[in-house]
Order: structure tokens, then sequence, then C-alpha cells
């Protein structure tokens, strides 16, 4: 298939009309506009449902509402309205219904501004609402990625009746780059056996709730654990870059593994062993990258475009707090190949 | 003729047909329901005339009318 | 004449309410509409949390529990979705008037085609009898222990004087404390599920009901408050109607 030059947003919006997404609900915040701007033309287009709603809570709980009924729905926001979206995304995990939700983040927590930065971290992995739940999180790095997640989240959200969000940033959001879009599906609405629609004469009652209502109170936190195992179990993805000799690992994803993969490149030729863990999926986290890592490594070094360095803690757990996490960040800034450099180098005098 | 039919398992003593029933039909009973709430019942020397009013304020679907 | 509980009903289980609380016969109505209107395959119902989730020990129709204040959006997108559903919301006057304001007023401007059934007993019920936005002037209830105080709490809303500047389809206030009401409660979701399957838009149906718990009165009592005070303050009747325009 031809590739077309087109940008990130648009690249994300159209994949998930290609993955049969026919329902949007959502409310204008930059850096996430174009995704909702492109949807109002093109949802009418394929005959679905694009909705303009009077807030970010109406935006995710329409979603609830028209992914409860079968539909393979789609929010998206940024920041300060990915905050607003938790109550739903909190409902779409209580209640197992598959949804997808996207953070084009951007700097800061409150208003922040509206340039690229990656300060959701802690929010998008933690479950960033009230009560015992996660979402499997794609960090895309680039706009074919923005693609290939938006088509994967809606079949990763099917498969395990979960909600799934990708997490961007203003930077791969906003950029223009030639992508090859997928293929375009339909989805079934009548496909799942649970979705709501109207009850006819002799069928069971379906009710969509706290799924413990369904499995009881006492076996839910095994099914919750083990759903989730299985989440950690087959779902973990990364990009490994020239880790195989790697001295200074980097640990970065999103737009900030872009600047230090040119990094890596520089470094290279001035004979230093750089290389780099991508997490794809910020959740599950890919502990198995760093299980795959040789004895050469000495440290690793999270970039991130955040203050606080949100990304150190899960680089520790991933290797059990066994060698040294120094975090670089940038705010209100982009990533600095020659930082990444003067900072390993200063790292390797150490370690 | 019209005909009371009781359930008084789902009875919970709010008295609202007794309330609304024109011609008295139903009386508060001397028993407590399987919850432990008041519960009622049919006083047999009344004679129900089936307008539905006990029927409709029910809030517990405790009570049918059928004929005779 | 027989009158027998319709099919919609589930008998095999029973919700928790209070004695005389009006949920239940609000649900007994919904279930006589549809089976006089013959859809009872055509019904999904989005529920909110509180008192009114229990419909769903009482009705038979597949239905969701929404969020507290956005379950009228949720059916929303329910309809949107499944444009044939005749989709009900049912959320209680702390949902729609007071956390969901923006969404039952959206509702209306984007005219939705669906049925927003507000269950407006004039408190918060399931969380101990609180101050809600139908509250009337001085009611006592757990957070204005002398009285509703437009001063201090602002005035009660009245849901029939902020919505007729929408294009909605159909708005009407009811009440459930009195046989002759129930019957009238009855036609109006009739003709509002009548006017969603012509698809004429957003109806929104306000039905005054018991909460004796936290009223403090007997069910009795408390329908007849419902008489003299609450429908006073709140008058019954049909505000809008698309076809004869605002009343």
């Amino acid at each position: 298939m031809a590739k077309e030059l087109i940008k990130g947003n648009q690249a994300f919006a159209e994949a998930c009309l290609r993955a049969g997404c026919r329902f949007f609900s959502g409310y204008p915040i930059t850096p996430q506009s174009d995704i909702l701007e492109y949807l109002c033309w093109r949802m009418e287009e394929v005959g679905g449902e694009c909705v303009q709603t009077e807030s970010e809570l109406a935006g995710i709980n329409m979603v609830f509402g028209a992914a409860s009924a079968g539909a393979r729905a789609l929010t998206t926001t940024s920041g300060p309205g990915f905050s607003l979206k938790q109550e739903g995304i909190s409902y779409l995990c209580a209640s197992d219904v598959p949804a997808v939700i996207a953070d084009v983040m951007r700097i800061g927590a409150g208003l922040g501004d509206i340039f690229m930065g990656q300060g959701d971290y802690w929010q998008l992995t933690r479950g960033g609402g009230h009560g015992d739940y996660r979402t499997i999180v794609l960090a895309p790095a680039s706009c074919q990625e923005m693609a290939d997640h938006g088509y994967m989240a809606f079949d990763l959200a099917e498969k395990y009746r979960h909600p799934v969000i990708v997490a961007s940033d203003a930077n791969i959001g906003q950029m223009m780059e030639s992508v090859e879009l997928p293929e375009m599906t339909e989805h079934d609405i009548d496909k799942y056996d649970w979705a709501i629609r109207p009850r006819q004469e002799g069928e069971k009652q379906r009710v969509i709730w706290n799924r413990f209502w369904d499995i009881g109170e006492q076996q839910y936190p095994d099914y919750l654990r083990a759903k989730y195992a299985e989440m950690e179990a087959n779902e973990q993805r990364w990009e490994s870059v020239q880790t195989e000799d790697a001295e200074i690992v980097i640990v970065a994803y999103g737009i900030s593994s872009r600047v230090a993969k040119s990094a890596i490149i520089r470094a290279r030729r001035e004979g230093i062993k750089l290389g780099m863990i991508r997490p794809i999926t910020l959740w599950p986290y890919p502990r198995k990258a760093f299980d795959e890592l040789g004895p050469q490594v000495k440290a690793f070094l999270d970039i991130e475009m955040n203050i606080l360095g949100q990304m150190v803690d899960d680089v520790k757990l991933a290797t059990d707090n066994r060698l040294p996490v120094e975090f670089y960040g940038e705010y209100w800034n982009v990533i600095d190949e020659n930082k990444i450099i003067s900072k390993v180098k200063d790292m390797l005098k150490r370690y | 003729m019209a005909e009371v039919k009781l359930d008084t398992s789902r009875c919970k003593g709010c008295f609202l047909c007794a309330k609304v029933c024109p011609k008295g039909v139903f009386v508060p009973s001397k028993e407590l329901g399987p919850k432990g709430f008041g519960m009622i019942e049919v006083d047999k020397t009344k004679q129900c005339i089936g307008c539905g009013s006990c029927f409709k304020m029910c809030p517990d679907y405790c009570i049918e009318i059928v004929e005779e | 004449m027989e009158f027998r509980i319709p099919k919609d009903i589930d008998l095999t289980q029973q919700a928790s309410w209070c004695p005389g609380c009006g949920h239940g016969i609000i649900c007994h109505v919904i279930a006589e509409a549809a089976k006089e209107l013959g859809v009872s395959d055509r019904i999904v119902t989005v529920d909110d949390v509180a008192c009114g989730q229990f419909a769903q020990y009482a009705l038979k129709y597949n239905s969701i529990m929404g969020a507290h204040g956005r379950v009228v959006v949720t059916a929303a997108g329910v309809k949107r979705a499944r444009p044939d559903a005749l989709v009900i919301a049912r959320p209680g006057d702390g949902s729609a008037y007071s956390i969901g304001i923006e969404s039952t007023l959206y509702c209306g401007l984007r005219n939705e085609n669906i049925l927003n059934i507000v269950v407006n007993n004039s408190v918060f019920g399931m969380t101990g009898g609180q101050m809600s936005p139908t509250s009337l002037v001085g009611m006592k209830t757990a957070t204005s222990p002398k009285g509703r105080d437009p001063k201090k709490n602002g005035t009660p809303v009245d849901i029939s004087k902020l919505m007729t500047g929408t294009d909605m389809a159909y708005l009407a206030r009811c009440a459930v404390n009195s046989p002759a009401n129930i019957e009238k409660t009855k036609q109006c979701i009739k003709k509002a599920l009548q006017k969603q399957m012509n698809g004429e838009g957003y109806c929104l149906v306000e039905i005054l009901s018991m909460c004796p718990t936290n009223w403090g009165l007997s069910p009795e009592a408390a329908c007849d408050y419902i008489k003299d005070t609450q429908s006073v303050a709140f008058p019954l009747g049909e505000f809008i109607d698309r076809e004869g325009g605002i009343k």
C-alpha cells in the first residue's frame, strides 16, 4: 500500500476508523484537537458517530455507553482533560468494557502548557482514577506508530475486554511523516455475548456494572489478578537498540527515544558503548527487555520530558534495583542530544 | 367478581394499598412479613371492585387482581 | 378487569427499596408502558448509582449502571451506537440536576433521541437524605438542618424553567403518589417512548416520588406531602411538547 504524508494525530484517527471504530466523543484541547477535527468530517464519510461533547466527562461517559453497546469507541484528550477522563476509565475497567483513549501529552501539572511533554506517565501507568485498575498503555514514537498503535489498541481492548490507552505527545501528534495506513475493516457490533442491546424474550439479562456482581465478590480478586497477570505475560512490548554490548543503557519512550537514537549513533562514533531500551508498552512495563541484558551493563539513564523522572521507579523495579538509574529530563525544551552525550560520559567516569 | 391475589412474601408493609383502596379491602396483618416488616392482609368481609388502584400503587408487586 | 404484573417485572428477586419508596412504582409504570406499546424487546436502560440502581432487581431489561450524573450521556452513547433501541436513562434529581446538570441540558440542546426519566424525591436518598437540587425552600435535610435557606443554599432547580430554551421534544412532570397520577405518569412515558420511536428527540419526564425514610414520614404521609407540598413547588404537567410547541 502506498505511503502518505500525514500528521501523527490524523494518522491515529484514520487508523482507528480503519480498525472499525465508528464512535467518537470528545472535547477540544491542544495538542489533541486535530483528532477531534479530523473525525468531525471523516466519521460521517464512514457512517459513524462523532460528537463534540459538553465536557471531557461527557466524552468518556458517552464512550462508556457506545462501547457497552458493543461499538468500537474512542475518545481523545490531553493532560488536563486526561485527568477528567479518569472517572470513565475507572468505570470501563471496573465493568470490563473495551474502549480506546488517547492522551496526547503536554507539559505540566494544572494547566501547564501546550508544548510537548511526557508528564502523565504516573497517571497513565498506575491507573489514574479510583480503585484497583490499570490499563495497557501504548507509547508511539512516530507517525507510523500512531497509526499502528491506534489500530492495535482496538484489538487489544477487545482481546482483554479492557480499555487501552495510547499515550503520545505534542511532538508525535503534530509532526508529519510518511505513513502506511492499515486496510479499512468493519466491526460487528453484535459479536459480543456481553454487550448491551435490547433483551429478547427468553434471553438472559445482560447488565454492565461492577464485574464483581457477575463473578462474585469473593472470586473477583483472583479473577482480576489473573487478568492483569495475563496482560503482563503477553503484552510487554519494547525496542532494544544496540543493547548487546551497551555499558550505559538509555531508557526512553515516545519522542525522547527518537533523540536518544541520534545520540546513540553519535556516541558509538566516539567509541562509547551506548544502547537503549524503548518501552512501547508503558504498562505492562517491558521487564523482559531488562532480563535480556548482559552483565556488561553499568548503569541506566532514564530520559523523559518531565521534571521528576516519573519512569525512574519502573526502571529500578525492572532491574530489581541492582544497578544505578540516573535521570535526564527536560521541561519546556526538547531533549538535547549533546546533553545526553555529556551525561553518559560523566556516568562512565563514575561507574 | 374481582378478587385480590396477594403475594405477602414480597410485602414490606407500606400500607399504600390500604390508603388507596376505596373499599377498605386491605388491613394490617398482626404478623410480620418474611423480612421483618409489617404486612398487609385482605379483609374477607369486604368486596373488591377491581379498580386496580392497589395494583398500581404497590411498590413491591405483591398485588394482582383477577376475575373470579 | 384483570390486573397482572407485566412480564418485564422480575419477580424472581426483589429490590431492597424502603417500604413505600416510589422507585418500585416507577419501574412498574415503565414496564406497563412498554407492555402497552409492545416494545419490551426494544428497551435498554441506563441506571444511575444509588437507590435507582436497584431497578436492576426489578426490571428485566438489559442495562448499564452508569456513573453518577453521567447516565444521560451514557444513554446517548448507547442510542447513537444502537439507533433501533429505545434507550431510557434513569437518574435521580441529584444526578440529573446537580452533578450532571450540564449533560441534562446538553442532551436537550443536541436533542439526543433518548428518554430521561428523572426521579425527583427532593433529597439525596441513598447517601442519607442530604439536600438535593430539588429540596424545597425550608425543607429540613441532613445538610440543611435548619431548613433550606435560599440565601445560603440557593434556590431549588425547576427543570421546566431551565429547559424551555432548548429544542427538546418533550418535557413533563408527573408523580406516583396516587393511582390517578400513576396512570398519568404512564401516559407521559408512553408518549415519550412514542416520540423516541418517531425520532423526535430528547424527552425528559420528571417524576415526583416518595422517600418516606429520608422525609421522616410514613409512606402514606409521604404521598400526601407530594400532593400538598412538593407538587405545589413543582407543578405537574406537560411543559414542552414539540407537536404543540412550548406550553
